[in-house]
This record gives structure tokens, sequence and C-alpha cells, in this order.
């Protein structure tokens, strides 16, 4: 990752502060982060930290108040309506009324992509996913493991080079989780994207993560970026190797020193 | 089928309870008869007699169901007498009513759901619509439409308007309204123009909030319709013949009409909700 760093996203001293009732509330303070291509970078941090909103900020769903943010070498809402990320929420907030190959569809139809190239695109990205064959069902006949799935795949369609995930898999059980983990591992080494993942897992940022990005509330801010020496091959099994442990130890460690419960 | 005994009972226990109202309200009229003549009645006589006056205070089941059938089956459909024209005479002017309502509250929802503006201004005026009395307005509608040369049909389909544009304009509201913080962000991820978020997700999350909300607005557009009918001295409708049974204390014949209107409120309502049943499973929303 060091050799021909290529940044794709690059914060320097992003602020976002939202007017309330009871004041200011700082969501985001000094953010300073730069993401090369096809870094696999996770988010963690207790409730409040600005995970959630600092990933939001990347895609232009949230505007900062202070400082600069490009994505792709522009300002984040530009490469937004250039279409530069896909992002995948918690939901997976498929159209009741759309099968699953109607749900991919969406994104493509919107963009304007012609009805033979939606096809082949369904049919690549399900594939990759794998729900090949599962196209033509409702949502509610798939169980939520595969919705997700299904969720990714319609993030995936349109080929953005950036990932956005926030917390894709909070909702699902450990067994599901664990599975779905591989199937993503497998499916960035495949696709080589640029992913930005929050979670609140310990586990699952080292056992994903190229670096491990913490977070701590009240400014939310960056407190430690840890860079992971993991190797690039990953089995389920690594997460007994005495190195995951260490690594997740020193997540811990930071997310201790930057959050005190007082 | 278990349901059916039920449904029959209770079914029964109105009809019972009509009957019973029936003698109650008939029988002074049956006495005064009586006492009138210098006769007495015994008490079967007395039944018999207020089941089968010409023009009873309440008319009992039988006489209105024979009512029913003579005015449905017994008449010419062109007669003036025959209930089917007046129905059709309603049906019309409710059906244009319920369409321009319907299309009336659709739109103005679509308005109030995109622009602010149109939220603050709008809606308080719907609101207030709906609180002045339709049987207020109703004469000077036709009254202001007749002086401007338009009769017939259209006023009284107004009036349904009125009504019926309501509630469509407050569950269309809260349909296109349905789509949640999750699903807006993803249209904008997409950068999708308020146009294809509309057509895309509004619209079909909005369904099942405009169907139930068309089953409450064409029963108020058949209200809006008959209350039309009652002002302007009409001579066809079913308002018309509501209130010239009321002029003649033709009981019987107020009480078909009324009836007949019930069902074809309840006929529009069932159609409605046919067309739910198959909009919604070709949706793939039904289960």
């Amino acid at each position: 990752m060091s050799s021909g760093a290529d940044p794709v996203i690059t914060a320097r001293g992003v602020d976002l502060t939202f007017p309330t009732a009871d004041g200011p509330v700082h969501a985001l303070k000094g953010v300073d982060l730069t993401i090369n291509r096809g870094d696999f970078v996770s988010f963690i941090g207790p409730s409040g930290c600005g995970k959630t909103t600092f990933l939001r900020t990347i895609a232009a769903l949230e505007t900062p108040t202070g400082g600069s943010l490009t994505v792709n070498g522009m300002p984040a809402d530009e490469a937004r309506k250039a279409r530069a990320y896909g992002y995948v929420f918690q939901a997976p907030g498929l159209y009741p009324w759309r099968t699953i190959s109607g749900n991919i569809s969406l994104p493509l139809e919107i963009m304007g992509f012609s009805k033979a190239d939606r096809a082949e695109r369904i049919a690549r990205v399900l594939d990759l996913v794998d729900l090949a064959g599962f196209g033509g069902k409702f949502p509610w006949q798939l169980s939520g493991g595969m919705q997700q799935r299904a969720s990714i795949a319609r993030a995936l369609a349109f080929d953005a080079d950036i990932l956005l995930m926030d917390e894709p898999f909070g909702a699902l059980d450990e067994i599901v989780r664990d599975r779905l983990n591989e199937a993503l591992l497998e499916l960035w080494r495949k696709t080589q994207k640029t992913i930005g993942f929050v979670t609140h897992s310990i586990p699952e940022a080292v056992y994903l993560s190229t670096r491990i990005v913490v977070m701590s509330p009240r400014p939310g801010r960056i407190t430690k970026v840890i860079e992971s020496t993991l190797p690039a091959e990953r089995p389920l099994e690594i997460r007994d190797t005495p190195e995951f442990i260490a690594l997740s130890h020193e997540v811990r460690e930071g997310l201790r020193e930057g959050h005190s419960y007082d | 089928m278990t349901r059916a005994l039920p449904v029959l009972t209770v079914l029964a226990a109105i009809i019972l309870i009509w009957y019973l109202a029936a003698i109650g309200m008939n029988a002074q009229w049956a006495e005064d008869q009586a006492a009138r003549a210098g006769t007495e009645l015994t008490t079967g006589q007395l039944i018999a007699d207020t089941l089968s006056q010409d023009r009873p205070v309440l008319p009992a089941p039988h006489q209105v169901a024979a009512g029913l059938w003579d005015g449905v089956f017994g008449q010419a459909i062109t007669s003036k007498r025959s209930l089917v024209y007046h129905a059709m005479v309603t049906l019309s002017a409710t059906m244009a009513g319920f369409a321009i309502g319907s299309l009336a509250g659709i739109l103005l929802a679509v308005g109030i759901v995109h622009d602010r503006t149109m939220d603050q201004s709008v809606m308080p005026w719907a609101v207030a619509s709906q609180t002045v009395p339709i049987l207020a307005i109703a004469p000077m509608v036709i009254v202001v439409l007749a002086s401007i040369g338009v009769t017939g049909l259209l006023p009284k389909a107004v009036i349904s308007a009125w009504l019926s544009f309501f509630p469509v304009l407050v569950g269309m509201v809260a349909g296109l309204r349905q789509p949640d913080a999750m699903q807006l962000d993803l249209m904008r991820s997409w950068n999708a123009s308020r146009s294809q978020s509309f057509w895309r997700l509004r619209l079909p999350s909005s369904m099942p909030y405009l169907f139930a909300s068309l089953k409450v607005a064409v029963a108020a557009a058949l209200v809006g319709t008959i209350v039309g009918e009652l002002p302007a001295g009409a001579t066809s409708g079913l308002g018309a013949r509501l209130l010239s049974g009321s002029y003649y204390g033709q009981t019987v014949q107020i009480w078909s009409a009324l009836f007949m209107a019930a069902a074809l409120a309840a006929g529009l309502v069932v159609l409605i909700g046919l067309i739910e049943r198959i909009t919604l499973k070709r949706m793939g929303l039904a289960r």
C-alpha cells in the first residue's frame, strides 16, 4: 500500500458542526486522513464519535463546515454527482415492489444505462455476491443476509471505484456476519475497490482492514490510525493467531485512550 | 363457514330490532285510526297494521325490500320511478366528482411534498374547506354556477369533488412522505433527479395510502353528490328521490333510496378494493 500510494480520498482539517437547540454539536473536528486506492479502511469508535458522519461527508450526504475534502481529486459533492461511490447502509433498503434484479437495476436506470448493459451488469454483480439465480425473487423471499448481499450488489453495479459501507452487517447474527465478512474480503480482492467501512466490532475491523481508524467523541475526531500487519490472505481462522489478538488489543487500547467514561 | 353464524346472528338481531321499532313507532297512528273509526284493535291486528301502513313513521324491513325491488326491477330503467335511473344519474356525477377530486388531491399532495411554501400555504386552506358545512356551501355552488350558465352534472360534481379531494390529499401527503431518510439518501448517492425519485420511489411507496384514501374519497364523493342534488330542485338522482319522498311523506321511498345509495357506495368501495388488490399484487406488495 505504501509503494505507489495513490490517494483517492483526502481529508484536511475537516470540521462539521450541527447547530442544535442546546448549542452547536461538534460532530467532527480537525479530521485529517488520506485513503489510497485499494485500501480497506475501517472506522471504529463508540457511538457519537462521528464515524458514520465522516463516511457521510465523504459521500457528500453531509457538508463539512470547515476544512477540505476531496474524492477522486474533486470536491466531495462533485464526486457524488460523478457517481464516484456506492453506499451500503445498515438496512438493505430494497424496494419491496421490485425483484432483486429490479432493485439492482434501479441505480442503473437512474444513471441511464442501456437495457442490455443493465442485464449484463445485473448478472455479473449477482454472481459476485453469490446470488446468481435469485434475481427474480422479491426481497421478502430472501433472508436478511441475502438481502444485504443484494444491496451490496446494487452498490457495485455501476462500477464506482469506492465502496462506502455503514455498519452493513450490524443487524445480522454472528454466523451470517462471519460468512459475509469472508465474502466481502473475497469481493474486495476481486474488484480492487477502495472500501470505507464503519463498524463497532473490533474483530470485524481487524479481520477486514488494511487500516483501522479509531475515533472518539465530543468532539468527533481521529485518535489513532493502526496499520494492519495481517497478510492479504485471511482465512477466518486467522482470528485465533497471536498477531490478530495483538492487533485487537491495540485497537481496544486506542478506544480506551480516546474515551474516558466521565 | 364458521364465520357465517355470527354474521347471520348480527343481521337477524338488527332486523328484529328494526321490526320492534317499526311496531313501536307506527302504533300511535294505527291506534288513532282505530279510535276514529270507533273500533278496538287486538294486539295481532295492531301489529299487522303497523307493518303494512302506506306512510309509516318507520317502514318495516319487508316494506323497504319491496320498495327496493319495485324500484330496481319493477320499472323500466328510463322511468322516473326507477331507482336504477336515479342511481345512474347520481353515479355519473359521483364518478365525475371523484375523478376531479382525486386528481386535485394527488396533484396538491405532490406540490405539498416538493415545495415548502405550498406545504404551508395550501394545507390550512384544505383543512378550512372541510370545516365549512357542505350543506351550507352546496346551494351557493349551485346558484353561482347556474348564474354563469353551468347546470346539470357539473355543479353536483364540483360539490362531490369538494368532499372527495381531502382524504386523497391527506393520504397522498403521508404516502409520498413514506420513504425514510435512508431511501432518500440512497437516491442522493446516485445523484437521482427529483422526478426520478418521485416516479421510482415516492409514487410506488404511496400506493397503499392512495387506495386507502380513494376508498374514503369515493364514499365522500357519493355523499357530496346526494347533497348537491338536494337544494337544486333536481328532479333526478337519489338526492332528489330522498327529497321528494320527504315532501310527500313517502317514507318507503326515502328508505329505498337510502339503501340504494348505501349499495352504490358499497359497490364502489368494493370495486376500488379489487383494483387495489390487483395493483398491489402486480407490484409484488401483496403476499
